[in-house]
């Protein structure tokens, strides 16, 4: 029998001085500026049609993917749901492939046949998106079976969303991953929201998960999704300890999407105060001028940086759009390995 | 004879129901405050409160089983899918348990409830949200299987559905909900099992169900032109099959096409041929012309996935060449 352990609420901790290296911050507030103007011109670019199918922004959440994966090493898997673009990129995909794959392109990632909710890059254990609400749950402990059983160095990190809980498969998996002791992290990101429902009308227990979770033995620990630095430390907390004892770990990170579920949404569900006090919160805003209050940044410098990462995102709009489309033969192709 | 969407036809028959048998409810995710992921619902939770429309957590293998618990018990659950891909989720307790209640307990329990959900291919949802699975659901014995290609179709399909005692799944094409068409002021049901002949022709029949129909119409347009005169059945109902439309239109006008804009292999119209082969070879003048799209799993890509969708001009080459016309 596992033990059960003790959840550890983790405090707001941009004040803290660990692994607090100047280059390292920026490189935080660099991967969520790209995020945020990377999701921005998606939805630009798809209500001008040139992406289609579904689009679902990471606009808000981008402290927690940045925050976590700035902790991963090369070693290790990441697998998300659907909602994946900042996963991606803060896993350092191409910005261009990424930018290409929404535009269905044959540059693109998947060469134009996953879309949106599909990214998949394994050169960089990249393991997709996908798009069955907690689909890659149980595929998640699979990779960390894989990583176990050979001895290797990595750890898997999952992430799913608070409407991934009420699948079978969620409570599943953090049993088996418990029984079976893997080396994984799961990341719950709770935005409050699935799709239009809220927590409280599809969840009975409250509107934190991290406690159910330690009754599988798992560790746990709650975090501000909101502070980047907060999740970075958490992160590091929890892939010390999975790397120590072999067991697995679970963040939840308390966020909020500043957008609809996907770009049709029209957010009956919910009222504008509470969308507006998240936005007082945005990572985006609010880590930047912590760096300059701080004397690590100036305002010249980010200015700097964002106008870069505008050229950037520029840049791949542009090798999208001139980018040619899959050949018909792809059709055919990647179905069975030959 | 009003115009009315696919979507408010199967509203109305929703909203029918709910008026007069308060054993009815409706469960599904998002169904309520967010109005349904294709808005079918939208609406409903103000006028009958969330006692009869619940919204669900994302539980499909739960909230179908419930589903079946409550059938059961005597309600007259009809439960939304977002979309047929999700069925899989629950697909054990729609085979396993809904469709072969009655028979295990030797007739003892019915299981009058009502899956509906969007299906087919066309909007660049990708493998995992394209998929047509009425084609597997139709082979349950146990389970009823429609799927309406028009809002008068759909209103009558679900007035039968919701009447029936046994479990029915309607898929419902999703490249449809915002088409118009006509339904009578009166009363009607569009029985399940009955084929429709939709327009009568002498010179080969084009067989088809669902978004399939919008094709087989068009075909039959183009052939017109080409001095061949096409009958137009739609299936309607998939299980149980109307055999009997089936072998009359074939006996009369001895040559067959039959359309699937689900995945070729597998679909719906093997089995149709397979019918056919069985009851009417004699009366054929050619070959079972059978279309569909293309076996692979749904691209992403606008151009990939238009290839891959069985269109008007395959059909048309598969009957010249069938037929050698
Ligand atoms: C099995 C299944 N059911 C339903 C859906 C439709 N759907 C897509 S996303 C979503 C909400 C998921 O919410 P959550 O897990 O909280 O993630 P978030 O979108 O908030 O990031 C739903 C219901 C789906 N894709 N798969
Ligand atoms: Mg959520």
């Amino acid at each position: 029998m596992p033990r059960t352990r003790r959840s550890k609420k983790i405090k707001n901790t941009s004040s803290g001085n660990s692994f607090h290296d100047r280059d390292a911050l920026l490189g935080l507030f660099k991967q969520m500026y790209l995020i945020r103007q990377f999701e921005i011109t998606c939805g630009e670019q798809y209500s001008q049609g040139n992406i289609r199918g579904f689009l679902h922004l990471y606009i808000g959440q981008e402290a927690t993917g940045v925050g976590v994966l700035s902790q991963l090493s090369k070693d290790d898997y990441v697998i998300t749901h659907y909602r994946d673009h900042g996963h991606a990129l803060a896993r350092g995909l191409d910005v261009n492939r990424s930018m290409a794959e929404l535009f269905g392109k044959s540059t693109g990632l998947s060469k134009g046949k996953g879309g949106s909710m599909h990214l998949f890059d394994v050169s960089k254990k990249f393991m997709g998106g996908h798009a069955i609400v907690a689909g890659q749950l149980p595929v998640a402990a699979g990779l960390s079976l894989a990583q176990k059983y050979k001895n290797e160095e990595g750890i898997t990190v999952c992430f799913f969303g608070d409407g991934a809980t009420n699948q079978g498969v969620y409570h599943e998996t953090l049993n088996l991953a418990a029984v079976w002791q893997l080396p994984i992290l799961f990341v719950l990101e709770n935005n409050g929201y699935g799709m239009g429902s809220s927590i409280e009308r599809v969840r009975a227990g409250g509107t934190d998960f991290y406690p159910g979770v330690s009754t599988y033995g798992i560790d746990t620990a709650e975090v501000d999704g909101m502070d980047v630095l907060a999740v970075r430390e958490a992160t590091r907390a929890a892939i010390d300890k999975i790397r120590s004892n072999s067991s697995p770990y679970f963040i939840e990170c308390k966020t909020f999407r500043f957008v609809g579920h996907s770009y049709a949404d029209g957010q009956k569900y919910r009222d504008n105060d509470e969308i507006k006090s998240w936005r007082n919160k945005d990572p985006v805003e609010t880590f930047p001028k912590y760096l300059i209050n701080q004397n690590m940044s100036t305002d010249q410098e980010i200015s700097d940086i964002k106008s870069k990462i505008d050229k950037q995102i520029d840049q791949a709009v542009k090798f999208a759009e001139n980018s040619p489309n899959p050949p018909m033969s792809e059709l055919y192709k990647d179905i069975y390995r030959d | 004879m009003p115009d009315i969407l696919f979507r408010d036809a199967i509203k109305l028959g929703l909203q029918e129901a709910l008026d007069n048998d308060p054993s009815v409810f409706i469960m599904g995710e998002d169904i309520g405050a967010y109005g349904g992921a294709y808005a079918v619902t939208d609406g409903l939770l103000d006028q009958y409160g969330p006692e009869r429309i619940k919204d669900t957590p994302i539980s499909e293998a739960t909230f179908i089983g419930a589903g079946i618990g409550a059938a059961i018990a005597g309600l007259r659950p009809v439960i939304e899918l977002m979309s047929i891909s999700f069925s899989l989720v629950g697909f054990d307790q729609i085979v396993n348990m809904a469709a072969n209640i009655r028979y295990m307990s030797g007739g003892q329990v019915n299981v009058p409830m009502v899956l509906r959900a969007p299906t087919g291919a066309g909007v660049q949802l990708a493998a995992t949200h394209s998929q047509s699975f009425e084609t597997w659901l139709c082979e349950v014995p146990g389970l009823k299987c429609v799927c309406p290609s028009t809002p008068y179709d759909a209103l009558g399909l679900i007035r039968s559905a919701i009447k029936d005692d046994n479990p029915v799944f309607v898929a419902e094409p999703a490249m449809l909900y915002s088409k118009k068409g006509e339904i009578p002021n009166e009363y009607y049901e569009v029985p399940i099992g009955k084929a429709n002949v939709i327009k009568s022709g002498s010179d080969v029949s084009l067989f088809s169900y669902g978004h399939g129909i919008k094709i087989i119409s068009e075909t039959a347009n183009y052939l017109e032109k080409n001095g061949i005169n096409a009958e137009l059945v739609d299936l309607r109902s998939l299980n149980p099959i109307d055999t009997i439309t089936i072998s009359n239109s074939v006996r009369k006008t001895n040559r067959v096409v039959l359309v699937d804009t689900a995945r070729k292999t597998g679909g719906v119209m093997s089995e149709v041929a397979s019918l056919i082969t069985e009851n009417s070879v004699d009366w054929l003048d050619g070959p079972i012309v059978t279309v569909g799209s293309d076996n692979v799993p749904w691209p992403y890509n606008h151009d990939l996935e238009k290839k891959a969708f069985v269109d008007v001009q395959s059909v048309v080459k598969a009957f010249e060449k069938g037929y050698g016309v």
